[in-house]
C-alpha cells in the first residue's frame, strides 16, 4: 500500500526513545534509542536517567528515522506521540518534542494512549483490526485484558494486574536467580533448558472466590514471592539452584494465566480474535501456549513480531495513522501529560 | 544583523518564556508565570510571538534557548522544544547559560551599573544555583561570568558573594542570608526587563527577551553561542522506578 497518510509516531514513556513513520497501514521505519544499558546496573529504571537519556535521543533519533525512511519532515501529514500513562518527566520530552514539529511544521498533533498503541500496532504487520478484538497487553508496567471495539476510540478494560505487572515478576524472578536487568528475556533463554513442570508455583486469581471476583484480573506478587521462597529455602539447605528448571517453572505459571484467562475472556465476550502485545508478547512460551490454546478454542491469534511488541514510535505512529483515517479531532497544542492515563482514553 | 530571526525560549525558572527578535528588537514576547505546566505553556507561547509579529515558523532563522541551570523537567521541555523546532525549519540552536541572562537583565534594567554582580536561582532542596558576574559594559550584554555555575545551599555562600547585588529568586527564597538587602522586592520585581520591552517581570525570572538580545549581542560580537547540552550541576538519584525490594528481603 502507498496510500494513506505518512505519520510521524513519537514514544518516550518509559526507558526507549522511539520515533516510528508510517504511510497508512505501511511501516516505513521504526527508529529506537535506548538507555536500558544506562538502568541496568539499579536493577530497574531510573526515571532521571531515562529523562535525560530521552533529550540526547530525541532529535538524533528524529533525524535517523527521517533518513531511514527517506522522508522529509515536510511532507509529513500528522505528528502523534504518547501523552500517557508512563514517567511523568519522560513523557514530556516526547510530548514537548511533538509539539514543537506540529507546531514548526504546521500539522495535527494527536497526543496519544501507550496502551492503545501497543493494540493498535499490529495493522503493519497483519492488516486491519477485526472490530471488536481482544488484547493481552503485559509489559514491565502492565498486564492488562481489554476489549476493543474500536481502537481509534473505544478500549473496555476487563481486567488488569492487581500488583505486579508480568514483565516486572519476569524482573525481580531473574533477579533472585541472579539473570541480567531487563529479566524477561534470560528467563525466556534459561526456560528452554528446563523443566516447566518441575514445581509447581501458584496461579494466582485462579480458583474459588478469587476467579468468581477477579476472573480477568491478574496476581503475579504472590508467586514471585513463592519463587523467593523456594530459591532460598534450597541456598540455606546448601543446595544447587536449578535455574532453568525454576525459570521454566516460574515462567509456565505466569503464561499458564495470562492465555487461561486471555481465551475466557474472548469465550465469554464472542470475540473470536485475540492479539497479543507489550514487552512480555516476546515470550516464546506466552506465543507458543497462546497458538496452542486459541487453536482448541478457534480464536486467531496475532502476535506482532518481538521488536513491535515492546515499546517504540512505530506504534504511536501506527495508531495516529488511524486516527487520522477515521477524523478524529487532533490534539490542541497546550496537551498535557498524564503518567496515569486511564486505559479507555485513547486520545489525550 | 540582517535576515536574523531568532526565536528566544528559557523555561529554568518559573516563567515560561518565548521571544522573537529580529536582529536590532524584540518583534515579540509571550511569558507565562507559574512553576508548573512548562509542557502546556510553552509551544502555545510560541505559536503566540509568531502570530503577533506576523510571520511563520519557517521565518526563523535561529533558536536561542536557555540551558539552565533550572529544575530539570521543565529545563528539558524548554531545549527539546528548541532543538526540535530548529530541526523542523533548518535554524541554527543556539544555547547559553540562563544566569547569564538574568545577570544581563540585572544591568540593562539599570539595577546595577558597575562592580560585581550575582545571579542566585530557585534549585529546589534548600540549594541556590548560583554565579557571579563582572558588570564590563565592553562585553556582549555587559556581563562576564566569573567561574562555572554552581549549586550551593544559600548558607554555605561566602558572606562577600551574598553580599553582591542578587538577581534572581535567591534572596527572596533565603532572606535570613541575603539580609544586605541591596535590591528590594519591589526592585527585583518591578525593574523593566529591557527599555521598550512590554513585560516587566524583573529580575526573578528569566526573561525571553534578554535571552534574545545577549544571543545577538554575542553573535555580533563573534562568539558563536554554540553551546547544547543542559547544565545539570546534579547527579540524578539513582532510584529505580519498580522496586526489587520485596524479592530481595525474600532471600535474605
Ligand atoms: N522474552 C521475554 N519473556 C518475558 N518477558 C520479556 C521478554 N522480553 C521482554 N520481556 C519483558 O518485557 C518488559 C519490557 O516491556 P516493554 O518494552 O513493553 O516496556 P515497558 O516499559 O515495560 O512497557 P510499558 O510502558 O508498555 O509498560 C520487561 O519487563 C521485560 O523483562
Amino acid at each position: 500500500m502507498t496510500d494513506g497518510p505518512l505519520v510521524l509516531g513519537i514514544e518516550t514513556s518509559c526507558d526507549e526513545t522511539g520515533v516510528g513513520i508510517v504511510r497508512g497501514q505501511t511501516l516505513l521505519v521504526d527508529a529506537v534509542a535506548s538507555s536500558v544499558d544506562e538502568h541496568a546496573r539499579f536493577g530497574g529504571v531510573v526515571p532521571e536517567v531515562a529523562s535525560r537519556a530521552h533529550l540526547e535521543a530525541m532529535v538524533p533519533t528524529i533525524e535517523r528515522a527521517c533518513r531511514e525512511a527517506g522522508v522529509r519532515l515536510q511532507d509529513l501529514d500528522a505528528i502523534a506521540v504518547t501523552a500517557g500513562p508512563g514517567l511523568a518527566g519522560a513523557l514530556l520530552v516526547g510530548v514537548a518534542s511533538a509539539k514543537s514539529l506540529a507546531l514548526a511544521l504546521g500539522t495535527p498533533l494527536y497526543g496519544v494512549n501507550h496502551l492503545a498503541s501497543h493494540v493498535a500496532v499490529d495493522v503493519v504487520e497483519h492488516g486491519p483490526l477485526p472490530e471488536p478484538t481482544m488484547a493481552l497487553l503485559v509489559s514491565g508496567g502492565h498486564s492488562s485484558l481489554l476489549l476493543v471495539p474500536d481502537v481509534t476510540r473505544d478500549i473496555r478494560s476487563l481486567g488488569s494486574t492487581l500488583d505486579d505487572a508480568a514483565g516486572e515478576a519476569f524482573d525481580k524472578v531473574a533477579r533472585v536467580l541472579g539473570l541480567p536487568f531487563p529479566g524477561g528475556p534470560f528467563i525466556d533463554r534459561a526456560a528452554r533448558d528446563g523443566n516447566r513442570i518441575a514445581i509447581d508455583f501458584p496461579r494466582g486469581l485462579t480458583s474459588g472466590k478469587d476467579r468468581q471476583h477477579h476472573e480477568f484480573d491478574f496476581s503475579f506478587s504472590g508467586l514471585k514471592t513463592a519463587v523467593a521462597r523456594w530459591v532460598q529455602l534450597r541456598e540455606q539447605a546448601g543446595e544447587a539452584v536449578p535455574v532453568n528448571d525454576v525459570a521454566a517453572s516460574f515462567q509456565e505459571a505466569v503464561v499458564d494465566v495470562l492465555t487461561r484467562k486471555a481465551v475466557r475472556a474472548c469465550a465469554a465476550n464472542g470475540v473470536d480474535d485475540l492479539l497479543l502485545g507489550g514487552g512480555v508478547a516476546a515470550n516464546s512460551r506466552l506465543r507458543a501456549l497462546a497458538q496452542e490454546r486459541c487453536d482448541v478454542a478457534g480464536i486467531r491469534l496475532r502476535v506482532p513480531r518481538p521488536g513491535l511488541c515492546t515499546d517504540n514510535g512505530a506504534m504511536v505512529a501506527a495508531l495516529g495513522a488511524q486516527l487520522v483515517d477515521r477524523g478524529r479531532t487532533p490534539s490542541r497544542l497546550d496537551l498535557p501529560t498524564d503518567s496515569s492515563m486511564p486505559v479507555q482514553q485513547v486520545q489525550a | 544583523m540582517s535576515d536574523v530571526l531568532l526565536l528566544a525560549i528559557d523555561t529554568s525558572t518559573s516563567a515560561i518564556t518565548v521571544a522573537l527578535h529580529d536582529g536590532s528588537s524584540v518583534l515579540a514576547e509571550a511569558t507565562t508565570l507559574g512553576a508548573r505546566g512548562h509542557a502546556e505553556h510553552l509551544a502555545p507561547g510560541i505559536r503566540t510571538v509568531l502570530d503577533r509579529a506576523g510571520v511563520t515558523p519557517t521565518d526563523v532563522t535561529h533558536v536561542a534557548v536557555g540551558l539552565g541551570p533550572g529544575p530539570f523537567t521543565g529545563l528539558r521541555v524548554g531545549i527539546v522544544t528548541a532543538r526540535t523546532f530548529a530541526l523542523a525549519v533548518g535554524a541554527r540552536v543556539h544555547g547559553l547559560c540562563s544566569l547569564d541572562v538574568l545577570a544581563h537583565q540585572g544591568v540593562v534594567s539599570g539595577a546595577v551599573s558597575g562592580g560585581e554582580l550575582l545571579v542566585a536561582t530557585d534549585a529546589r532542596r534548600k540549594e541556590v544555583y548560583w554565579s557571579r558576574y563582572a558588570v564590563e559594559p565592553a562585553q556582549p550584554g555587559g556581563i562576564r561570568r566569573i567561574g562555572d555555575p554552581t549549586v550551593s545551599r544559600p548558607a554555605d555562600l561566602d558572606a562577600d558573594v551574598v553580599a553582591l547585588p542578587t538577581v534572581g529568586r535567591g534572596p527572596q527564597l533565603y532572606p535570613d542570608v541575603w539580609t544586605a538587602g541591596i535590591l528590594s522586592p519591589g526592585e527585583l520585581r518591578s525593574a523593566p526587563v529591557l527599555p521598550g520591552s512590554s513585560e516587566g517581570f524583573g529580575l526573578i525570572d528569566v526573561s525571553a527577551a534578554a535571552l534574545a538580545e545577549l544571543v545577538i549581542q554575542r553573535l555580533a560580537a563573534g562568539d558563536p553561542v554554540d553551546e547544547h547540552e543542559p547544565f545539570y550541576l546534579r547527579r540524578p538519584d539513582a532510584v529505580p522506578s519498580a522496586s526489587s525490594a520485596i524479592a530481595r528481603s525474600a532471600l535474605g
